[in-house]
Parts: C-alpha cells; structure tokens; sequence
C-alpha cells in the first residue's frame, strides 16, 4: 500500500484487487472500488489539474461530482473524453488518464504565466483592453485567448459507442439514495405508489453511512442495508445506482442519466442510458453541497472540503494529508476531525471562526487533545502546489495580527451546507434566503407547478434545508407520504428515528478574516475553474455590476463545469456585502438543468445514422436502387433525381431521359404525389373554399388543375383534382405539402365549417402511382390490354377506372410534360409488378424511367409553375397566370388578396426568359435596373426562378417573375453573374415547347 | 470622470489593487422629465439612445429598465452576428448592424469581441442549394459578401463536419466571411457606459406601468418610480411588448414563444467558424472560452416562462451529432431559453403607432442579437425625425395591413 | 414538456403526440370585411402573459382539433375542450390576475460564453 493508503477504513475499495492505470503516461495502482481521483491522492498525486484563467495548480476539492478541479482526459482518438470528473469516475483497469489544460506538463505549465501576471487580468480585463489595433482582436489576441481556454482536448472522428434512452412513469421519483431518499422511497412505497429512486453513486446511504447517524438504534450502514433489500423486496419500487436524476422539466418530465457498469463488458452494453420519466411527484431528496471558506490561499492544492477529506479516509481509506487542520464555521466539520482522528491521521488544530461554547461534537473533538482554535481564522495558507502550512488569526480582525503558525500538508475547510435546491427549481420553483441557516432553501410558496397546478416537485431532507440528520429523515418521511398521497396512493409507516449530536448554529462566514483587506481578498478564490477571487467580485460591484446575473457575466462566477455548486452562494454573499445590500435582496442566478453535465450521445441516443430519421420509400424504390437512381429528399421521401447509366454523368442522363420521353416515351414514379380523398355532401363547396378555382362544377370523370392558397392570398399548394363521383373528388398535392394540404383540410373543417358534412382522407400511401408520358405512352398502356384508352374514350384532362392488363386501375389523362400523358394509380403493392409490366411493355419503343430533373425540365420547356421553385410564400396565383377566383365570392387566400400591395399593379409576375446567346442563366439570378434603393443596395426588377438547359430545343431557357412582365414581352433584362459579368435574357412567352399543345394527343 | 480603457489603463489599474474603476453606467435618481424615454435596457434599446445621441445629437434621454440592464435576450442567444438575408430590407438593416459591429469596441472603447470568423449555413438538400443561390444572388446586388462555396471548403474550413450524412448530406454552403460572433453582454455594457458618459440616465428596476397621452400624442409614462415625462417614447421592449402596446392604446402582430440553447463543457478549440444547418434545425459555434455553443429551435407555443420543451433539444442534437459526431461525446453543460417575438412575417417591426410621438421596436424573433447596431441606428433616427428613414420605412406595422411582408423563411416551401 | 389532455378521445398524452395551433377563437374575416377586421383576425393577437386559449391538434392520436385553456407564465393546463366552440366556456374565461411581482422576481438568465 502506498503512503497514503490508510491501513484501516475504505468500506467501497477492495483491498484485494488491485487496478492498474496510467495518468500522464505514468503507470499507478489502485484498488477496485476507488475514485480516479482516491487513487491519485493514495498514490500521493495531489496536483491534478490547472485552473480555466491563470493556470494554477490544483488538487480535487470534492469527493463527488460537484468538482471543479480535478477535470481529466480520458482515452484518446474517437473513444476521447474531455473535463471527466476524477472525484466521481470509478477507476477500471487499464484506464488511460491524462491531465488538461496545461503545456508542457502539469507540474510545469507555461500558461502560468497568467497568474503571474494576474494583477492586469483581473475581472472582465478583457472588455478593457485588446482594442487596438482593429483586426488584432480576430487573428492575434482571440486565437492566443481560445488557445489558453478550453480545458480538456475535443474527441475525434465518430463516437464508437452506443446510447439508448428508456421511457418510464412513476408515481413517485426520489433523486437521491441517501438515507433522506430511503426513507422517502420506503415512505411514498406503501400505498402501492409506483416509485423510482435513483442514486448518482454506486452506492446507498449518501453521507449519513460516514458521518456516523444512528436511525432505529442501528447505524446508519445497517439500516440502509435493510432498507434497500426491503425496497428491493417491493413489486412496485425500482431501484438504480449509477444513475443521476439530471434534470426536471415541465409537467413532471424528468430526465435521469444512468451510466450503466457493465459498459464496456460486450457489444450489446450501452455507454450510457438516459431514462425518460413521466412523474406525478419528483422527490428531491439530493441532499445539500458543503460549501468552500474563503481565505488567502484557499486554492493551494490540499485544501479540500471538510466532508471529502473524511470522505476519502473513510470510503477509500486515503489520507489526503499526513497532518491536516480544520477550518470551520459549523460543527460539521468536526466530524472530519473525528474521522482523520480514527483512522489514524493527525489534527493538527481545529479552527473554528465562532467563539460560542463547544458543543458535543466539539467536545468530543476536544477529548482527543486536539487543539481548538475559537473566533479564530485562516489568515493565509503556505504552499504553492500543496500545503506546507497555515498561518491563523482572529477572524473578526483584518488579518494583520498573525495568531499562529501551523504546519501541516492538507486543510479540511467547510462554509457549511447550501441545500441542492437545483431540481426545485429547474422548472420555475423559487428559493427563499433562511437567514439563520445562511442558506437558500426551497421557497414551499413558490413550487415548480405541474399541468394541473400543483406544485410536483417535494423536497426532502437536506435538499429541503433539513441538514441536521434526525431532521432530514422525519422531513424525508412525510415527504413520501405527502407523494403517495398526492399521487393517490396514500399509506402509513412510522417514520424512522435517527440520532445524532446536537449541532450548534452556524456563523456566517463569507471571507476569512472578516476584515480581511485587499492582500488577502486577492487570493481568496471563490470559483475555483474559473479563478474569480473576492477582489474580482468587489471590482464588479465597483464597476456597477451589482445584479447577482451582472456580477456573474462580468467574472464568469458560476459559469464553470460545476455550474456554480461551490461557488455561487460565496459569491453573491461577497457581491451583497460589496454593495451594502442583504444577501436576500440580492437574490440568486437561475439553476438551470443538467444537474451534471449529460453526455450529448445519450440525448441523441439511437438516432444516429441510418436511424437518424424515417425515409420514405415508394413500393418502387428497390427498382430506383438497383438501376442507378441518384435520390434527391423530397421532405422525408426519397425519389429518383436522374438514373444515372455508367459512364455518364448525371447532366447527360437528365438530357437523355427528356429526350427520350420526348421522342417515344418515359415512365416516372409519381407515388409520392399527395393523393387525398375528399367525399360528402358539402365536398364539392368545401372545395370550392380551399381552391381559388371552382371544383364543384366539375364533371364526374374529369380532372382540373387547382391551386390553394393562404388566408394571406399566396399560394402553397397545387395540383390535380378528379372528380370521382357525385359526392367524391381526389385532390392530388404536391409530395412535400401532402401533409400540410391533409391537415388544412381537416383544420377548416374540424374548427370553422363543422356543420359541414364531409370526410377527408389521405390515401398517399394506398396507391402507387405511375406516369408515362410520351408520343408512344398509349402504344404501351395498351399493350397492356383492358381498358379503353383511345383518344375517344378518354380524352386530356379526364380519368376511368377499370382493368389494365392485370390490375386494378385508375387512369387519369394529365401531362406534367406537355405529352401524351397518363397517370395510373393502382393499389401499393401492385405497384412494383405494373412497373415491370409497362417496362416490359415499353421495350419495344425504347421506354426509359425519368427522374424528377427530367420532370423539372420538361414542365419549365411548358412554363408550367413548380411549387417551391416559382413559388416562395409571397407568390399569388395572378402573378402566375393561374386562376386568381375573381369571380368566387369567396375562397381561403380572397380576402388576403384584396390589400393593396396584392393588388399592386408593379408586382413581378411570370414570365419566360431567354439569353441571348442560348446560355442558361443562374438559378436565383436577379435582373438590374440600373437604379439604386434608398438603401444604396442595386435595384432589381426580376429573378430567375427556374433555369435549365433544354435539350429538347438545345438552348437555356428560364421562368422567371418579373416587374410588370408579361406588360414587357421582348424587353431585354441584365442579369448580373459577377463581380465584372452579367448576362442579357429577353423576356418572352413561359411556354417554350409545343405552344399549341398538339403533343398533348400523342 | 470615466477611464479610458487600454492595456496600459489596466497595469495603472493594477497598482492601485483595480480599486479606481468607475461605475460602468451610473445609476441617477429620474428627472421629471426628459425629451426622449427609452423603454428597454437591452440591446436595441440602448443602441437606440447611443445614436439618438451620436448622431442626433439628443442627450436628454432616459432609458427605462424593469429588471437589470440586457437581462432580456441580449444576454440569452447565441451570439451569431451575420447579414446574409435575401430580402433587400433585411439584407439593409442587418449589413448595417454587421458593418457597426466591425467598429464597435472602438467606437465604445469596450471590447465586444466582434469576431469575424466566418458564418456558413449548410445546404442539405437541392431546395436548400437553389435557394442559398439565390440568396448568394441577391446579397451580391444588395452589397453583402458572401459567396455559394462547395463541401470540399466546407470540409476546408469545418474539419470536424461529416460531409456525407447518409439522410442530409452537405451539398455545400452559403458563405459569410465577415460574419461571425460577438459578447453578448458586452454589447449591452458598453453601450451602457457610452450613453452614461453623454450624460443619458439609465434607470434600472424601474417597470413602466402606465402611458400617458394628451390629445393623441405621447406625453409620459407612469412607472415603478413615479410618473415620468417625455416628448417621445421608444417601446424597445421584445417580449413585454403587447402589454406595453396595450398600455399605449394599440395591439401587435406578435406572439412569444421560446427558443432554446445549450452550451457543452469547454473543450480546445476544434471549429473556427460558426455553422447553421437549418434543414435540421441546428447552429453551432465554439466560443471563446471553448463551450460549443448551440442553438436549436423553437416551440410552437406561447409561452413566457423562458423554459422549452426538451424533444427540441433532443431534435436539435440528434441532427448536430449526425453532422459533428464528436459532439457525441461531449457534455450539455447548461440549457437555457430565451423569448422571441414572432411577427406575422417573422421579420421585425419598426415603426410609429397610433399614438404620436410613440415609436415602437420589436418582433426580431430569433436574429434580435445580430441587429442591435443597426436597429438602434434606424429607431434613433425614426426617433429624432419623427419619421422613418430608409433602414425603418419598410419595416413599419402597416405592412400587414397591405400584405407587403418581408418574408425571408421563402426555403420553406418544399415540392414536386 | 407539457402533458394535455385531448378532450375528443379523452388521452392524456405529451406534448409531442400534439401540434400546436395558434390561438383560438379567432373571427374569419372574409371577403369584404374591412381592413382592420382582417388585420386582427390575419395578425393581431393578445400574447398574454396568463391565460392563453389556444388551438391543440391531436396530430399523432385521435387527429382532432380541440382547444385548450393555458397559462403562459405557469404552463398550468386549466383545461380543455372541443373546437366547435365559439368562445372560452365560462368556467375558463375567469383570467387569473396577472402576478407582477412574480414576473419580476423572474427574470435571470444564462450566457452561453
């Protein structure tokens, strides 16, 4: 064992086994069961990390996860871990460790120059200064800052491991297994509640087990062992370990991080779990956070919180000195004493800054011939990167009178307790400042309230300001009786009984000494990480910084790792002095989640990949995939963007699938298209309202085009309505808006026309649908037998239902191409093997699939609009030509339509758009007048909306909206390219193909 | 006497224990009367007084505070600074804010860290690359410098970005590269301590409750510290400004709802620009103290309570760790929400009320941070003239009433 | 994260299996109406801080509209009921006092660096 080892103690490490690790490529040893951080200290490793600012030296502070110190590297590369807690990370074997924050070496850091040059740093000295000259901020003075900041390094490449999230409801949450959590859990358990208790450690109990409480007439350890197993015994309790209720949210939603132990262990185990919790009641039962003292020094690695210092003597059976005093304001800290003194440590004094008489603890204290220092202080500590000593004084002096000096190699320090009040208030519950206690403690008058209005999150025990032990388990009891009871299961127990030495009260100690002056101010640290001293407090007051947020902001104190858990209250008890003010009229910063910081892979969790989202496939898709498709998203769908033949590029398959639609005939794989089914007796009105065109007076068998707008009189949908008979139309949308048209539909007739009498229905999915379009599209229809599709029996703009070849179809004569065109729709599962049939079909006239950028070009070579493309949400049908509803009394999108900048006769409106010299124009390029705004911007008067190469006419063409357009036909527009080009396009007619329409019949 | 700050006045600081700072804003007991009341301390309120008095020459002016100076969202965001909007009255306003900013720790003598390293927003799908054209396009024309750049310098400048994300692949990238990231509060500050030093008073913890009016034009406000007169009123408020709308006699286009945010653990620096990828709803930068800062979206709610929904968190972070996946290792340290304003065309409102005298200045939704130069430049100016200038004027609340909207969400539409 | 109740179906369910609407019992203004009737159906809104009436969707549930009665400083749910509804029923419309002093106790905020 090393020296540092004790030879008795360490109730969580097994002697027996020892764990093998390097830190800094050193290799040590520990045991099984230690902390990172036990181990180093047992292996006399007390420098463990540098601090954000000035890079001083550092030992852990803690023994748990509030650390603001002790923050490691684990691992390297893609399995990397920055800012790992060292206080609450259990040590494996073979664990590979290094230090952060410092160059070269931890024990040797060059960024220490800042501390030495720490009287110009001081708060905020980065707003003074680093002005001039101009560009030196950005590519001088930030890079040198950002470089020194960051603490630990990023990870690399793709996190190997694996999350997973767990959905539970609970009746009741206790956070916390310490004895408050037990006994609220045990408590809350009996009426048949379904409760959840999660401990952050590994193990039950919390402090009660070291700091010696008897409950029942058993020690604490005893009773907790029971406890558990009567817990475990219970159907309706679950129980688990390693697992940090992280944050509250509204409502009772709670997230709990659970870092499972078997990770690592085999493939199947994940990293990390985050439960997700549905609650009626959150018991917070997270007991409460000793507070570090403030003296000149109170940095020096081995000065240390008086409860970790007997933490580490009693779980892990480590001395984190050989000789260590004790500094206090409360008798808590006299159990550090007592525990160092048991396991064989000597005290060398204890200093306690209230001059009261010695109560029982302190007598017991006593009774060990341990000096007791009263009304006294730290006046500073003697050590650079440890303790070699401390100097006393009185503590209601200034620290001048020097009383004594002690030497010793660790300070056990303890400001007294502030209750977790974190989880009370994630979700908006409020803290009150309690005066005797010197403590901020949930206000009961102000809870986090649930969607019912009762509060939901309880309090209990320490978290609850119930610091004294046989307090906080009476507490923990009646709140888990008020939890069953509030969740509907009441039942009763008899509350525990613990006993525990009379405390007496605490002396609020916010500097040490209390008139200590700017010497010893400027080393007293108040956020360790973070280097922010009390001077630095004091110059934000001075400066006016005087809200507790300002104050904050302008030192950074309480924005470390450790959110402020140490350091907070220190702090703003530091600012309320500075401005002469009461610390509960200064208030408090906000406690936002996470209680510990969450690892950013469990909040993804199996949302990764493949997974990340739901693809939508068409029944065709396999077809798509195994003939070359390049996929464009479409919303969540995927479709063919070109297929893609080897040895082209997907330019010369676009060309080629026009072209040979154009010639003889293409089919494209339309299923995406929204197809919604709209029926009843008032169907034909309510379409009437959605559409600026009228739909009731078209006739069974026939098809119209149709365009929806806003209530603001732009258009957001378009497409194809059927009218299948007297009381049914099938509205086609576009493949992103199905949805949107789907749900506008339902929202006008659920919350405006309900008397209305019709059904809606999205049949999107139901039906694979096919276009084949082309000179040759009916040859290959009708090689398919069946129906009748002659240019007789179904004529444009019509549909029929009835049996092609094999299947079940609807046939709907539309063109999206300015071909011969038809749609036909059959059920989805038919869909793959009508595909092969029309490419059987087709063989003999070369038929080819064509890709949405096909489709893209031929619509543009028609001037037909393209939702998305020629729309942008501030587009109304007149601009385009499409059907304005002048007539119709009324429509969704009319009343929009009448404001005066709708009708504004400047608007830009649709036109076609031809350079000069047969070039294609730039997506999105804009046209210049020559002019310029108000704002000295370049006036422009036009943009391209759609442009494409033709192949059918071997030049670029383009649509595009422009001011008074089709007033302007053979104007010729200049479009800008570049800083020194710009390209000339007349504007002409949007249909660039067949004007006449003659190909619409084959 | 206010000290000039430099290098050299924080060694003098040093030798006198830093204890001959000046207050960085005084805090004066009110007149009874001033020429201009400013009601807001945040960003846009007190740029709104600093060039009420620069460049108008107007130093008669109160700005009013219910809570602490730029407690609003000027400390809440995400810092991103940027003018690559594709319509010419955003592109205007914004540019101008951009173009102060670059000055700005200068002008003020306050370092506000404008950092110009760069803002890229992410094409992820082929209506995201047409509409980032476009936009590229326009920002040309409008003389905002950006450029379409490929996923090779998207990678080039972002290595730590997974370019071929099997749902959203980066197609490639609108590229701002004088665009970038200030500090928040510092912004507030400094503009605090300029107002303070041309002798406006800044009157924090002081609520308006009441508007006062004669004859239909503004008169004075009634407030926590008794009724103070004005000429003309500022309501430069964000969230609180329906009731305070209400107070003066009129109603707004605007509902609040919360944005969130988080921050990770710092970390080295791995990313020295600032990435939006709005397919999937996402920002990302890495500040200077080394926490990737986050921005995600908002709920679809009213609500004041500066608390969102968690799923828009997760949502935000599943698509980052797809895009980063080092991320997937590092630790949210702090989430937080702020409340935004939403207008009916989501852009901001500039503009006179119905009651004289009375100018209001809100609804920036989620891109307030970003103007606060620039929207205080065209409030003062409205302001002083009593009419809007060029930078306002198109932002004024009859636009909803002619259905001339600014709308730059026009990527929304998805089709075909 | 807020947990509603669909008045249709009767689930209680959270917020994610609901689509947020907007607010409710808003008047169509149609054809005709004068400006400033569509300006306040269009845009014009309360935005309280309190009780929000708002519309709800039951969007991956029953897939009804309904509405429902919420405060916008406490999240508290005080209820909800159908769409075909006009106005707040009257056990709703009674508005809770606006708590001044809480809203400033309120604000404290967070940087991000």
């Amino acid at each position: 064992m090393s020296a540092h080892r004790l030879e008795t103690g360490g109730r969580l490490i097994d002697r027996t086994r020892r764990v093998r690790f390097t830190f800094d490529d050193a290799p040590l040893r520990g045991q099984a069961g230690d902390t990172l951080a036990s181990a180093l200290l047992a292996e006399g490793r007390m420098l463990q990390g540098r601090s954000f600012k000035y890079h001083r030296p550092r030992g852990p502070v803690t023994a748990d996860s509030a650390e603001p110190n002790a923050l490691m590297g684990l691992d390297t590369g893609a399995r990397a871990e920055p800012n790992v807690r060292a206080t609450s990370v259990q040590l494996s074997e073979g664990m590979v460790v290094h230090s952060q924050n410092r160059w070269p070496s931890l024990a040797f850091d060059v960024g220490r120059i800042a501390d030495r040059l720490a009287r110009v740093l001081p708060a905020g000295f980065y707003y003074k200064t680093f002005l001039w000259p101009r560009p030196f901020w950005k590519h001088v003075y930030e890079p040198l800052i950002r470089r020194a900041a960051g603490l630990g390094r990023a990870p690399e490449g793709v996190d190997p491991d694996r999350y997973e999230q767990l959905h539970a409801f609970a009746d009741v949450v206790v956070a916390g297994g310490g004895v408050a959590g037990l006994a609220a859990a045990w408590a809350a358990a009996q009426g048949g509640a379904r409760v959840i208790v999660l401990e952050e450690t590994g193990h039950w109990g919390g402090r009660a087990v070291v700091d010696g409480l008897v409950i029942d007439g058993h020690p604490a350890e005893a009773w907790v062992t029971a406890t558990v197993a009567a817990l475990e015994g219970l159907a309706n309790v679950t129980l688990r370990t390693n697992t940090s209720l992280t944050a509250v949210h509204d409502h009772g939603y709670v997230l709990a991080d659970e870092w499972p132990q078997d990770a690592g262990a085999g493939i199947a185990a994940p990293r990390q779990r985050l439960w997700r919790i549905r609650a009626g009641r959150v018991i917070a039962a997270n007991g409460a956070i000793e507070r570090p003292l403030a003296f000149a020094g109170n940095d020096v690695p081995g000065v240390m919180l008086a409860s970790a210092v007997r933490d580490y003597a009693v779980n892990y059976g480590v001395a984190v000195g050989r000789r260590v005093v004790v500094v206090t304001n409360n008798d808590d800290a006299y159990r550090t004493a007592l525990a160092l003194r048991e396991a064989g440590v000597e005290v060398a004094a204890v200093v306690d800054a209230r001059d009261t008489l010695p109560g029982p603890l302190a007598q017991q204290v006593r009774a060990h011939g341990i000096p007791i220092h009263d009304g006294s202080a730290i006046e500073a500590v003697q050590g650079d990167i440890g303790v070699t000593g401390v100097t006393l004084c009185r503590h209601s002096g200034n620290g001048a009178c020097v009383s004594a000096q002690i030497a010793c190699d660790a300070v056990a320090m303890s400001g007294g307790w502030s209750p977790a009040v974190h989880l009370w208030s994630h979700a908006g519950g409020k803290v009150v400042w309690d005066a005797d206690g010197a403590m901020f403690r949930p206000d009961p008058a102000q809870g986090p309230t649930g969607h019912d209005g009762a509060v939901f999150v309880i309090p209990a025990g320490a978290a609850a300001g119930a610091l004294w032990g046989p307090q906080a388990l009476a507490d923990a009891h009646a709140a888990g009786l008020r939890a069953a009871a509030e969740t509907g299961h009441p039942g009763h127990t008899p509350a525990p009984v613990a006993e525990a030495p009379e405390e007496r009260a605490i002396l609020p100690v916010w500097t040490m000494p209390e008139g200590a002056g700017p010497r010893l101010k400027s080393r007293m640290f108040l956020d360790f990480q973070n280097d922010v001293k009390v001077t630095d407090v004091e110059l934000a007051a001075r400066e006016g910084f005087e809200s507790v947020e300002h104050a904050k902001r302008y030192t950074t104190l309480g924005m470390a790792t450790d959110q402020g858990k140490l350091s907070n209250i220190n702090g703003l008890a530091v600012l309320a002095a500075a401005r002469g003010a009461g610390i509960a009229e200064t208030g408090t910063t906000t406690f936002r989640p996470p209680w510990t910081p969450l690892t950013l892979g469990a909040i993804a969790a199996e949302a990764r990949g493949e997974l990340f989202q739901a693809v939508r496939e068409t029944p065709m898709h396999a077809w798509h995939a195994a003939h070359g498709a390049r996929w464009e998203p479409v919303g969540q769908w995927r479709r063919p963007h070109a297929y893609v033949r080897p040895g082209e590029t997907p330019a010369k398959a676009v060309n080629r699938e026009v072209l040979n639609t154009r010639q003889t005939v293409g089919v494209l794989d339309a299923s995406t298209l929204g197809k919604i089914l709209v029926r009843g007796p008032d169907a034909g009105r309510f379409l009437d309202m959605l559409y600026t065109g009228t739909m009731s007076t078209l006739a069974v068998g026939r098809c119209r085009y149709g365009v929806m707008c806003t209530e603001n009189g732009f258009v957001f949908d378009d497409g194809v309505v059927a009218r299948i008979d007297a009381t049914t139309w099938l509205c086609h949308t576009t493949t992103g808006g199905a949805e949107a048209v789907h749900g506008w539909m339902e929202d006008w007739l659920q919350c405006e026309w309900w008397d209305w009498k019709v059904h809606v229905i999205d049949l999107t999915e139901q039906l694979a649908q096919i276009a084949v379009a082309g000179p040759n599209a009916r040859r290959v229809l009708q090689k398919l037998g069946g129906m009748d599709l002659s240019a007789d029996a179904l004529g444009h703009m019509r549909w029929a239902a009835g049996r092609l070849g094999d299947f079940d179809a609807r046939v709907l004569r539309v063109s999206f191409s300015g071909e011969l065109g038809f749609e036909v729709a059959v059920p989805a599962s038919q869909g793959p093997a009508l595909w092969d049939r029309l490419m059987a079909a087709g063989a003999e006239w070369g038929i080819m699939p064509y890709g949405t950028e096909a489709l893209h070009v031929m619509r543009a070579e028609k001037g037909f609009i393209m939702v998305g493309d020629e729309t942008d949400g501030t587009v109304t049908p007149g601009d385009l030509g499409l059907p304005t509803g002048a007539k119709k009394a009324d429509f969704l999108g009319k009343r929009g339509l009448e404001r005066s900048h709708l009708r504004d006769p400047e608007r830009w409106r649709l036109v076609g758009l031809e350079t000069l010299t047969g070039s294609v124009l730039p997506h999105g390029a804009y046209s210049v007048t020559g002019g310029y705004t108000d704002t000295y911007q370049r006036e422009t008067d036009g943009r391209v909306t759609s442009s494409y190469y033709s192949p059918t006419l071997g030049r670029g063409i383009a649509l595009g909206l422009v001011r008074r357009g089709p007033e302007r036909m053979g104007e010729v527009l200049t479009f800008p390219v570049g800083a020194a080009s710009q390209m000339k396009a007349r504007i002409v007619d949007p249909v660039f193909f067949d004007p006449q329409g003659g190909r619409l019949d084959g | 006497m206010r000290m000039s700050h430099s290098a050299l006045a924080l060694v003098r600081g040093a030798l006198t224990g830093h204890t001959g700072w000046p207050r960085t804003w005084d805090s004066p007991l009110p007149r009874d009367r001033y020429k201009v009341i400013v009601v807001g301390a945040g960003g846009h309120g007190l740029a709104t007084a600093y060039y009420l008095g620069r460049n108008h020459g107007i130093t008669d002016v109160a700005v009013l505070e219910k809570g602490w100076l730029g407690g609003g969202n000027t400390g809440r965001n995400t810092t991103i600074i940027r003018s690559n909007y594709l319509q010419d009255a955003s592109s205007a306003i914004y540019e101008k804010s951009r173009a102060l900013y670059e000055g700005l720790s200068q002008e003020l003598n306050y370092n506000v860290m404008f950092s110009p390293r760069g803002v890229m927003m992410l094409a992820q799908t082929e209506h995201e690359v047409r509409g980032y054209l476009r936009t590229a396009r326009a920002n040309y024309l409008q003389g905002v410098e950006t450029r379409f750049i490929t996923p090779e310098e998207v990678q080039k400048r972002v290595p730590i970005i997974r370019l071929d994300g099997p749902r959203y692949p980066v197609l490639g990238a609108l590229w701002q590269p004088r665009a970038g990231t200030a500090r928040h509060d510092a912004v507030a500050w400094g503009y605090a301590r300029a107002c303070s030093a041309m002798g406006m008073h800044i009157l924090e913890n002081c609520e308006v409750t009441g508007v006062r009016s004669d004859a239909g034009r503004v008169s004075g406000v009634e407030t926590t510290r008794g009724a103070i007169g004005c000429e003309r009123l500022a309501i430069v408020v964000a969230g609180h400004s329906g009731r305070l709308a209400q107070m003066a006699g009129f109603r707004l286009p605007v509902e609040s709802v919360t944005l969130q945010a988080l921050v990770s653990e710092p970390v080295k620096p791995c990313m020295d620009v600032v990435v939006m990828a709005n397919t999937v709803h996402g920002y990302l930068s890495q500040s200077d103290k080394g926490e990737m800062v986050i921005g995600g979206g908002a709920d679809g709610f009213n609500n004041f309570t500066q608390r969102g929904s968690w799923h828009h968190i997760e949502e935000t972070v599943r698509a980052l760790v797809e895009t980063f996946p080092m991320l997937s290792r590092l630790k949210m340290l702090r989430q937080w929400g702020g409340v935004v304003d939403m207008t009916g065309d989501r852009s901001p409102i500039l503009s006179p009320t119905p009651l004289g005298g009375c100018y209001i200045n809100c609804g920036w939704g989620t891109g307030g941070f970003k103007a606060i130069p620039g929207s205080g430049w065209a409030m003062a100016e409205m302001v002083a003239n009593e009419a809007p200038g060029p930078l306002a004027a198109p932002f004024g609340l009859e636009r909803f009433r002619e259905g001339r909207f600014i709308d730059e969400s026009v990527a929304a539409g998805v089709a075909h | 994260m807020l947990m509603l109740t669909c008045p249709c179906c009767g689930v209680s369910a959270e917020e994610t299996e609901f689509a947020p609407g907007g607010a409710a019992h808003l008047r169509r203004a149609g054809p005709g109406t004068p400006d400033d009737a569509f300006e306040a159906y269009m845009f014009q809104r309360d935005n309280p801080r309190g009780v929000h009436f708002e519309r709800w969707r039951h969007a991956y549930g029953c897939g009804k509209w309904f509405l429902a009665a919420r405060c916008t400083r406490t999240l508290r749910v005080l209820g909800t009921y159908s769409a075909r509804t006009t106005e707040p029923p009257a056990d709703l419309a009674a508005e809770p006092p606006v708590d001044l002093a809480a809203d400033l106790r309120a604000p404290a905020a967070e940087a991000p660096a």
